[in-house]
């Protein structure tokens, strides 16, 4: 197909019967429930990475560069070699570079709720929040795919957890369920701020902090007591001990509780908030 | 107020947004009557965007009412919902998706199980000429190709109500002729449509009805003849060869049209509106006039006769040009509502068009930012 082919149909003449034949109105199916318009639009986002595979990009090479960077930046400082290290760092790395990935939502919904296709769907009689579960669902894959490429790359420079693969597929599991959770925030955040850029800004404002002031890197038991009691109360720290716990086959159900909950609770606030912005719009 | 809900498929009554400190829509009064074209007139910035926004529950009203179908916008939005279609000022369709998945997608979304949306879709390209680039991504559309699938989206499930925002903006002709039959197609078969405009060439070769709207408001209501009887036939441009003619010639386009004459800033130039109750008759008087001035011996180097340009219908119609209006103009009826077709465009004070003239010569003098077509006869 080339360039010159794009006026195609200029010479198109709309034609009363043809058209006609379409605009007989028929029997209108009944409208789409809940989950059948948000797997509709979670197909519309698996189109989008068919059409534009560069977008993948982020969820392959990122994650790459954050696992093989820490392992040898950090590891024979902090545990004698980089596979010994990988050992404690790898479930966290995966944590932080899912949990970065996540704020790519908002840049995404941002770009797109610009654009008049939105106007479309919005009013369209359907479960409102379908939308954005859609999106949401997209991620998902995303995040899936960012987490096996992490625990590739791990198995490669030697990683070895104990969990076994029941182990290491529910941390990953755990993770990508906390991501959709978490990935509210960032919906919000598209749905409130007037620029792509912004929410990038914020995202990194919050994300930096949460991710490395966390106990993915170092035990906490080195750090100043306030900034202890941060990484205690930080949702990441919380959720790389329960994949960590995982992983190496000791599941730790408090730990693996806490997420869940904090999950719930991301999804009722940030999911309400999400869906107040989108009506407002 | 008439209760005529039933046969009514839009009724507004003090329509409001603010945006920030911009009435945006500041008193709109609208009855559309269901299974016409209405056309709704206004420049940039007048308000159609945000109105049409509010009726397709996009965005919510800060004050007035609103029924779509007896149904109001702000209750039962997902009544109004089932019924409306909305084709936006930008494209409402994917760019990264092909056509084809548009209206698959779509269609799915509407209810139907995917072979019957898949079948859907196949048959709306076919109606609409993009079998061929059905496969394409919508970002390879040309202009007129995307306004196609946009339209073929709109009408997935045929709505009852369609609104189109400034369809043909930005489309050359023979696209924007292939829109306007589509629309004709589309209302003759029961489907009101609700069509935004910045040109009255369009409007009045759909719209059974016209709002000009100015301001967030309805400044005149009235069919395409009684909207155009009051700004008459057209205007005339003339260029002399010799500036040093042009007060006779003014003198003599005064006499022969019988209008005041504008002079503009350009030393060769004048400009007069022609009183006439149609084109044909314009046509006519105007080369009446031409012939006037070449037995004054007056040498022309170059006559246009214009159809009247959306800032001639502000003048006649405000004696302002479009967007420069005050908030409630001096020269039209406070009173005046869309439930009073025509009321203002009767008594038009003639001496007003003419005294803002300056204004308006200043206004074609920055056309470029109200992107106003002049169709020339």
């Amino acid at each position: 197909m080339s360039a010159t082919t794009t006026e195609t149909g200029t010479s198109f003449v709309p034609a009363a019967e043809t058209l006609g034949a379409v605009l007989a109105p028929g029997a209108r199916p009944p409208r789409p429930g809940a989950l059948s318009a948000s797997l509709t639009f979670g197909w519309r986002a698996m189109l989008k990475v068919k059409h534009v595979p560069e977008q993948l990009f982020d969820v392959t090479a990122f994650p790459i560069m954050m696992t093989l960077m820490f392992t040898y930046l950090f590891g024979g400082a902090l545990a004698g070699s980089p596979t010994e290290y990988l050992q404690f760092l790898l479930p966290g790395i995966m944590v932080t570079s899912v949990v970065m990935i996540t704020m790519y939502t908002g840049v995404e919904v941002n770009k797109d709720i610009e654009k008049g296709v939105f106007d479309r769907f919005r009013t369209l009689p359907i479960w409102r929040p379908s939308t954005m579960v859609g999106y949401l669902l997209g991620d998902m894959f995303r995040y899936t795919m960012a987490a096996t490429v992490i625990l590739v790359v791990g198995l490669v420079l030697g990683f070895r957890p104990q969990g076994g693969v029941v182990g290491v597929v529910a941390a990953i599991a755990l993770l990508v369920a906390f991501s959709f959770a978490f990935s509210w925030v960032w919906t919000m955040f598209g749905l409130l701020l007037r620029s792509e850029k912004s929410v990038m800004g914020i995202s990194m404002l919050v994300l930096f902090p949460l991710t490395f002031l966390s106990n993915v890197y170092v035990d906490p038991e080195t750090m100043p007591g306030w900034l202890q009691a941060f990484v205690g109360v930080n949702p990441i720290s919380h959720l790389v001990t329960a994949a960590r716990s995982l992983m190496s086959g000791a599941a730790d159900t408090g730990e693996i509780t806490w997420v869940l909950v904090s999950g719930a609770v991301c999804v009722a606030v940030f999911g309400a908030l999400t869906m107040r912005l989108y009506n407002r719009r | 107020m008439r209760d005529r809900t039933t046969d009514l498929a839009i009724e507004t009554s003090g329509l409001v947004k603010i945006f920030g400190k911009n009435r945006a829509v500041d008193g709109l009064d609208l009855r559309v009557p269901a299974g016409t074209v209405y056309g709704v007139l206004g420049p940039n910035g007048a308000g159609k965007t945000t109105a049409v926004k509010m009726l397709a529950t996009l965005l919510r009203p800060d004050g007035g009412e609103a029924r779509v179908f007896g149904h109001d916008v702000l209750r039962e939005p997902d009544a109004v919902r089932a019924r409306v279609s909305l084709t936006g000022q930008y494209a409402s369709v994917d760019e990264e998706m092909t056509g084809a998945e548009n209206l698959v997608l779509l269609g799915r979304l509407l209810g139907h199980r995917k072979a019957a949306a898949k079948d859907r879709a196949a048959r709306l390209l076919e109606a609409f000429g993009l079998t061929d680039a059905a496969g394409r991504q919508v970002k390879t559309y040309s202009g007129g190709m995307r306004r196609r699938l946009d339209i073929a989206a709109s009408i997935l499930d045929t709505p009852d109500l369609l609104f189109l925002d400034e369809p043909t903006t930005g489309l050359d002709p023979r696209s924007r002729n292939q829109v306007w039959d589509i629309v004709r197609i589309v209302v003759a078969h029961g489907t009101t449509v609700l069509l935004t405009t910045q040109y009255l060439d369009e409007a009045d070769r759909l719209a059974g009805r016209i709002a000009v709207v100015d301001h967030g408001r309805v400044i005149a209501e009235g069919t395409p003849g009684e909207l155009k009887s009051s700004v008459g036939a057209g205007m005339v441009h003339v260029r002399l060869r010799d500036p040093a003619q042009r007060p006779a010639a003014e003198r003599v386009l005064a006499a022969e049209l019988g209008t005041d004459v504008h002079l503009d800033a350009d030393p060769v130039a004048l400009t007069a509106r022609v009183a006439a109750r149609d084109a044909d008759a314009g046509a006519e008087r105007a080369s009446r006039a031409l012939g006037a001035l070449a037995a004054a011996g007056i040498v022309v180097d170059d006559f246009s006769l214009g159809q009247p340009s959306l800032d001639e219908v502000f003048l006649a119609l405000t004696g302002a040009p479009a967007g420069e209006t005050g908030r409630t103009p001096a020269g039209v009826p406070a009173g005046n509502r869309a439930g009073e077709p025509g009321s203002a465009l009767a008594d038009r004070p003639a001496a007003r068009s003419g005294r803002a003239g300056h204004e308006a010569r200043q206004t074609h003098g920055a056309k470029e930012t109200y992107e106003i077509e002049e169709t020339t006869v």
